[in-house]
């Protein structure tokens, strides 16, 4: 057992891979000579040469799709966009193209690759560089979404996403990289589509993923120690598949959810969350499901308005406290 | 070869075409220049040409059919008017090599080594389809004879080319991709960034841009600043040409020349075929845009019939040996859609079995009436 940071967990990864597979390689912007805009590839150029880690012309519907093609001849890529921002200029590659090869030719030719890319705002990198829209992905069939919150999570679905044969979207974010963890030395890759149960309480389930699930645990442990109050803490770790089974049982116990997500609000994960919630709890439920959530504006450059606009520790414990008081009206 | 773009061929049939004069020409000498102008190919290979030809052209005519009687759904573009264009770009490759194309493939499929029947078969929506009736008209797909997609985004294909040319150049193989579009295809983004990616990386792909003057309604002049579309290969420093469409010899010879050159070096190429689209951009569209002058010249274009003709005055076919090839293809074409008509449709239980090559845990397979608990 180790402490290791998120970057390090996400390099040693590859690197494993890469020494295990020769069929997999890495590809993106700056991901050899600059050793990666987040160093997650730092060192890789020189250890692999350029055929297994490749610069890229900025160009993101060109590499992803050239991702796409060489895995449907079995390499399996590993593309790094820089941010989830510029995943959008690889829209069409992403969902008309990766996720349909499998489905669309009835099952004669699949897309083994691993798109990785940083969400996250609060960086003051403004409106553009700053978004969380891991959801336009997850809506997709075909494509597998997940989102590790800790470094010994992101090396267990790093490692499944990079043995799964289908294309994988690896969410990270900017506030998690520098994080640390316990990793153990030796991780088994995790299951797709499977949340957990990642802090047991009974007073109230707050759900999140990514940053969020981090915050959520935070502000359940200041809770506990110091109002007694016990939270669950669901972390989603895959958004597609979705793990509702999970969230919903959490909820039939303790009655009452915060969900905690970076994400817009309006048409959000939260929002299938919570509609799950509904179908799988109804009658389990003492408060309306609440959601802390982004504020609905593309996000300012400025300290202070993008402090407002971002979920944190603070919202979502005053979010927790409402939710408590309304149930405590109902029981 | 030249890194930059050199050499106009003949835009349309006609003027500088290597066909040949009438078919009632009876002049021995006159017969020796036609078959001359054939080139070296033996009589066996043009036959063979003309009847791949034919069937294409049958084959699209019933799908046409088809699509009229409600058989076959959603969109059906038609290769009508391109058949010497799919045939000679098709006999350039093994079969080995790859190929990826646009939406308007069913010719490329059977010419690529597809049974008509599967083809026909997709296009019908059943289990016995090139894609199991899940990809339908634009949609089909072979990894037997290397045919990796047909595709319903424009240029979506682009990229995959060369994708998979970046596959054969890591393993170090001697396929070669082609990477079948239309002109409209470019002027996307995605054409452009994987021109520059297969130049720069030296990618065995060979770009072919199907010139037919039209983007469904859009004229090339009205959608490309640079009309000669051949030439946007400069920017790159590829290198680019332009051929006949209609004469299959030149298409063939043309891309056996960029094909073999990308598998011994390497490097990408690209390769306008400039041809004419027979009917409307898919089979309900009735091409009220087209000028009478167009629609006739594509009438007169038709490049099955002056093959016929050709072969014909250079005495490589008879007359009776082109009814024979004719009527061989009609009955394979009969028989296609008999094969598809009888084939069984995909059961409703099987909708779940393509969304993931490996299985996950939490897949929904909920139908639209079902609770999600």
């Amino acid at each position: 057992m180790a402490v290791i940071t998120y970057r390090q967990a996400l390099h040693d990864t590859l690197r494993e891979e890469m020494l295990a597979d020769e069929n997999v390689f890495l590809i993106g912007e700056e991901i050899g000579v600059f050793e990666g805009s987040y160093k997650i590839t730092a060192g890789l150029l020189d250890e692999f040469g350029e055929k297994r880690v490749r610069d890229t012309p900025i160009a993101e519907e060109g590499f992803v799709g050239a991702a796409v093609g060489a895995a449907m001849l079995g390499l399996r890529p590993v593309v790094e966009l820089m941010t989830i921002n510029f995943s959008l200029l690889a829209l069409d590659q992403i969902v008309n193209h990766a996720a349909k090869i499998y489905g669309m030719f009835g099952g004669q030719s699949n897309a083994p690759m691993v798109l990785r890319t940083p969400g996250g705002g609060g960086q003051q990198l403004g409106a553009t560089h700053s978004q969380n829209i891991e959801l336009y992905y997850a809506f997709v069939p075909g494509l597998k979404v997940v989102a590790p919150s800790t470094p010994a999570d992101a090396k267990a679905l790093l490692k499944a996403s990079m043995a799964d044969n289908d294309p994988v979207l690896f969410l990270e974010n900017l506030a998690l990289y520098n994080t640390k963890g316990e990793v153990p030395d030796e991780v088994a890759p995790a299951e797709i589509g499977k949340a957990g149960v990642v802090r047991p309480g009974s007073d109230i389930t707050i759900i999140g993923y990514s940053r969020m699930a981090n915050v959520a645990t935070q502000v359940a442990d200041q809770l506990q120690q110091d109002e007694g109050i016990s939270a669950e803490v669901v972390d989603l770790r895959s958004l597609r598949p979705l793990d509702r089974e999970t969230v919903v049982e959490s909820v039939r116990k303790t009655g009452c959810a915060v969900i905690a997500e970076d994400d817009w609000l309006t048409y959000g994960v939260g929002a299938e969350i919570a509609a799950s919630i509904s179908d799988g709890a109804f009658d389990y439920l003492d408060a309306p499901v609440r959601r802390v959530a982004a504020a609905e504006v593309p996000l300012p450059y400025a300290k202070p308005l993008e402090r407002a606009a971002l979920p944190s520790a603070e919202s979502l414990t005053t979010a927790v406290h409402q939710t408590l008081e309304a149930v405590g009206h109902r029981r | 070869m030249a890194e930059t773009a050199t050499r106009s061929k003949p835009t349309s049939s006609g003027s500088k075409s290597r066909r040949g004069g009438t078919r009632s020409s009876g002049n021995r000498a006159q017969q020796t220049q036609e078959r001359a102008a054939l080139g070296s190919e033996s009589p066996e290979q043009l036959r063979d040409y003309f009847k791949q030809m034919s069937l294409i052209r049958r084959f699209e005519e019933r799908a046409a059919q088809g699509y009229t009687q409600a058989k076959v759904g959603g969109y059906c573009h038609l290769n009508l008017g391109e058949e010497a264009t799919v045939v000679g770009l098709m006999s350039s490759l093994h079969k080995s090599d790859y190929l990826f194309t646009n939406y308007r493939e069913h010719g490329y499929a059977i010419a690529k080594g597809i049974d008509p029947n599967r083809v026909m078969a997709e296009l019908y929506g059943r289990t016995t389809g090139t894609s199991k009736g899940l990809g339908g008209s634009m949609h089909m797909f072979d990894t037997d004879v290397g045919l990796l997609g047909g595709y319903g985004i424009v240029g979506g294909q682009v990229p995959l080319a060369t994708g998979a040319a970046l596959a054969i150049d890591y393993r170090g193989g001697d396929q070669v991709v082609m990477c079948q579009m239309g002109d409209g295809t470019t002027n996307i983004g995605a054409f452009h960034e994987s021109m520059n990616i297969a130049a720069l990386w030296k990618l065995p792909v060979v770009f072919v841009v199907i010139n037919n003057h039209l983007g469904m309604g859009t004229t090339v002049d009205m959608a490309s600043a640079e009309s000669e579309l051949y030439k946007r290969a400069v920017a790159y420093r590829m290198h680019g040409e332009r051929v006949d469409g209609n004469d299959v010899l030149a298409v063939n010879e043309a891309s056996g020349r960029l094909v073999e050159h990308a598998r011994k070096t390497g490097e990408p190429a690209m390769l306008e075929a400039v041809s004419y689209r027979m009917k409307g951009h898919s089979v309900v569209d009735p091409a009220k845009y087209r000028s009478s002058e167009d629609a006739q010249a594509a009438r007169a274009a038709d490049p099955v019939a002056a093959f016929r003709d050709q072969l014909l005055s250079a005495g490589v076919l008879d007359e009776d040996g082109a009814s024979e090839i004719e009527q061989t293809v009609q009955a394979d074409v009969d028989a296609a859609v008999a094969f598809a008509d009888d084939s069984p449709h995909p059961d409703p239980s099987t909708l779940f079995d393509y969304t993931y090559a490996t299985p996950v845990a939490n897949d929904s397979r909920r139908l639209p009436a079902d609770p999600v608990f």
